[in-house]
């Protein structure tokens, strides 16, 4: 007999389950988990790397880094003496629950304080996978064109902040900063948009104070 | 490329359903794609028929329907549905006050199946018959 069934239960149930538990781990290791993503070489590395020199000395840090095949990114990492594990994806354009979950145990959680996932660069595909991590962070660069947003609207829906680094090109590049700041506000009224340049420093202070601020955020949520 | 697992998710919860109501065989998956997750329905069609071989999905219908996302004006009021590459105006009065939601689901809706083995199928009484 031919029958129709409704379903309920979401197709990537299986990512989510494991993501709940990222996030449980985090939250007794006290720390903030902070997935970057963005296209390949919009700078993710370097922000990670800019980043960490400019938090306060008393903020450990570690890094996953996600990559398809390379550990290039990794060792540039390590050679800053930062707690760094590398996921090979081994051809998925994504990280996936799973995978942070199994790097988890070669990093020593409970001394981190901020925890930066670098996603394997790709503008649609790791929007779809949560992590666990507390904040999703785009990152997009002035090279790539102010259209951006307009084009990848799946990946700025899910954005709890954006960077937009490389600004030193602007000028050069004829990047149309009010078109691209445009398309953020469409998709994204609420959140915070960083200009920055990893290469001069340009507004990489007030990225590291609004990402200290979350940190300190959650510290408080933990003491309540 | 992400659209291997994301199928890979839409053949585990169809096989779940289908299980659950001791379904002999999956004939028509409805499969809702948001427009603005940037999934290739051929992409999806491609990896579900590989993925279903020898699964009692094998041969089903994938009926992809596309939600669109909303755009809303808040210049003139107006409601309009978006597919990427978006348009930074109001398609109606080109205000640029507009906010784009929605379009970001995937998900299945119902899968059809057959409930019984042929041959039982006949033999006990089906409530409803």
């Amino acid at each position: 007999m031919r029958m129709s069934i409704p379903v309920v239960k979401a197709i990537l149930q299986a990512n989510e389950a494991v993501a709940s538990e990222n996030r449980a781990a985090f939250d007794a290791a006290d720390l903030l988990a902070v997935n970057l993503m963005s296209s390949p070489g919009a700078g993710k590395t370097s922000l990670i790397l800019a980043t960490i020199e400019r938090l306060p000395a008393s903020l450990r840090a570690g890094v996953i880094e996600g990559d398809i095949a390379s550990t290039l990114d990794a060792e540039r990492i390590a050679a800053h003496g930062i707690p760094v594990v590398q996921i090979n994806t081994g051809g998925a354009c994504h990280l996936d629950a799973p995978m942070i979950r199994s790097a988890l145990p070669h990093l020593p959680l409970e001394t981190l304080d901020v925890l930066f996932i670098e996603n394997v660069g790709n503008l649609v595909c790791p929007a779809e996978f949560d992590l666990g991590a507390h904040l999703n962070i785009v990152i997009a660069s002035v090279p790539e064109g102010h259209d951006k947003p307009y084009k990848y609207p799946g990946m700025f829906q899910k954005a709890d902040g954006i960077v937009l680094n490389k600004a030193d090109l602007m000028d050069v590049l004829e990047f149309d900063l009010e078109a691209f700041q445009h398309g953020v506000e469409i998709l994204r009224p609420d959140v915070p948009l960083f200009i920055v340049s990893c290469r001069t420093g340009h507004g990489l202070e007030a990225w590291t104070e609004w990402l200290f601020e979350q940190h300190r955020l959650r510290r408080k949520r933990y003491e309540r | 490329m992400h659209e291997l697992a994301i199928t890979q998710g839409i053949l585990s919860v169809v096989l779940e359903a289908a299980e659950a109501a001791r379904a002999r065989r999956v004939l028509a998956i409805d499969l809702i794609v948001g427009a603005l997750t940037g999934y290739v329905d051929d992409s999806i069609r491609f990896y579900f028929d590989l993925l279903s071989q020898g699964t009692p999905a094998e041969g089903a219908i994938l009926r992809i329907r596309r939600e669109p996302g909303q755009g809303h004006c808040q210049t003139c009021g107006a409601t309009f549905r978006v597919e990427p590459p978006l348009c930074p105006t109001c398609p109606f009065c080109d205000s640029p006050q507009i906010q784009i939601t929605g379009g970001a689901r995937c998900f299945v809706e119902r899968i059809e199946v057959d409930d019984e083995d042929e041959h039982t199928g006949s033999e006990g009484d089906p409530p409803g018959e």
